[in-house]
């Protein structure tokens, strides 16, 4: 293909990728990476440089629109921004130690047995949430509009220290893998800190902007951010996101977590293929 | 007589709107450099527009780009495509970091001791990470 049919249709594919991301809080490298090596034939160096790009363009792009409706509870992103940044730093330092293979399995393991958890959760939802001394003195406990149901809806966050010692293991599993950024991140707050899943997505989806930005000068410096690449890659996600973040207040939060599960049920199985292939 | 816990709504909507405005300059500036950059890699070379080999060219595995922040601002002022788009993604990377500092000095305005511990906390992890980026890559 040449130069300009090459970011017309890497642009189409970045939207689609910047809206799926931005509706779920995940980085949307689970597209772009297949898209740009499979389809488009570009070196794997410089389609997972432009992955941490389009993690940073969904964040960005969407975080305008969500920090504004309120949907983003900016006080346990920061939160919980403690968690993910010490394990991006452990995780660098780990990296060579561990071996990737075991660490794909055992990930697709955990995301496997999130998916399942988040199903029964549906069910689960009417239960009181336990209460939490450090989410009361941290303030964390929020409301948010949801247009969907035409009406406030107001939340209490739960086990916050059990969320921050989950965001440090997804902290340092996406520092080794580089990869599934908001996949633990999403399931940690809503099994255990019981966040509704739309304040989930967008606050996942606030946080992963942070750890990438952190890797992307490493990425920068080693040459693997190819400007022709990552130019397009980000200009789409920027687009999708924006359009996924004017759409995910109307959409009802069962439709939401459904989405979540089978996406999330296909990076377990692309985890555990990498894993054992 | 209000009671002193009143203006917290207030104090709390101000800063969303803080940092959803930060958020959005940061991403329109990179916007406007990243196509800026295209634009400019396409001018004067027509062969973009149709051949194949050109591809190659510009993203195969040789393919020759600045990727330090000199060359990148040298190449960037003389008008050269690609370092204006490295300039656009730098912005965008620089975004989510100058957000963590704004929400520093947001929470210091605020006197929320616990979360100006937080934030500085967060920022100076970033830091930490870039200086280790730097020594490592």
């Amino acid at each position: 293909v040449s130069p300009l049919v090459f970011v017309l249709v890497t642009l189409v594919i970045s939207f689609g990728a910047g809206l799926l991301g931005s509706l779920l809080g995940l980085g949307g490298g689970i597209i772009v990476v297949p898209a740009l090596t499979l389809l488009l034939g570009i070196d794997i160096r410089y389609a997972i440089g432009a992955s941490i790009v389009s993690v940073i363009a969904t964040s960005s792009g969407a975080a305008t629109a969500y920090v504004r409706e309120g949907l983003t509870n900016l006080r346990v992103a920061m939160f919980l921004e403690l968690g993910t940044t010490a394990g991006a730093l452990s995780g660098a330092f780990l990296a060579g130690i561990i071996d990737p293979h075991w660490l794909f399995v055992l990930f697709g393991l955990v995301l496997s047995y999130s998916a399942l958890m988040m199903v029964r959760r549906r069910a689960s939802s009417e239960l009181p949430v336990p209460p939490d001394a450090w989410s009361d003195r941290l303030r964390l406990h929020s409301g948010y509009h949801d247009h969907a149901v035409g009406s406030v809806v107001e939340y209490r966050v739960s086990r916050s220290r059990v969320g921050l010692g989950l965001m440090y293991v997804a902290g340092t599993v996406s520092g080794l893998l580089g990869i599934g950024s908001g996949a633990l991140k999403v399931p940690a707050m809503d099994l255990a800190m019981r966040l509704p899943i739309k304040v989930s997505t967008a606050t996942s989806n606030f946080m992963i902007g942070v750890t990438a930005a952190a890797s992307a000068s490493v990425y920068f410096a080693r040459g693997d951010i190819n400007p022709f690449v990552a130019a397009p890659v980000a200009l789409g996600v920027v687009s999708g996101s924006m359009l996924g973040a004017r759409l995910l207040p109307k959409i009802r939060s069962s439709s939401v977590r459904t989405l979540f599960v089978v996406v999330l049920t296909i990076v377990a199985v692309q985890m555990l293929v990498k894993g054992l292939g | 007589m209000i009671p002193e816990d009143r203006p917290e709504p207030m104090r709390r909507v101000r800063t969303e709107i803080l940092i959803s405005t930060l958020l959005r300059v940061g991403v329109s500036l990179s916007a406007v450099l990243l196509v800026l950059g295209i634009v400019l890699t396409f001018v004067g070379h027509g062969s973009y527009l149709t051949s194949g080999k050109s591809l190659d060219h510009l993203t195969g595995a040789s393919a020759s780009f600045p990727h330090s922040l000199g060359s990148v601002i040298d190449g960037a002022v003389t008008g050269n495509g690609p370092s204006v788009v490295l300039i656009g993604l730098l912005v965008l990377v620089a975004t989510p970091v100058v957000r963590v500092a704004l929400s520093v000095l947001v929470f210091v305005l605020e006197h929320d001791r616990t979360f100006v511990a937080i934030t500085l906390g967060v920022l100076s992890m970033l830091m930490l990470s870039f200086v280790l980026g730097k020594a490592g890559g």
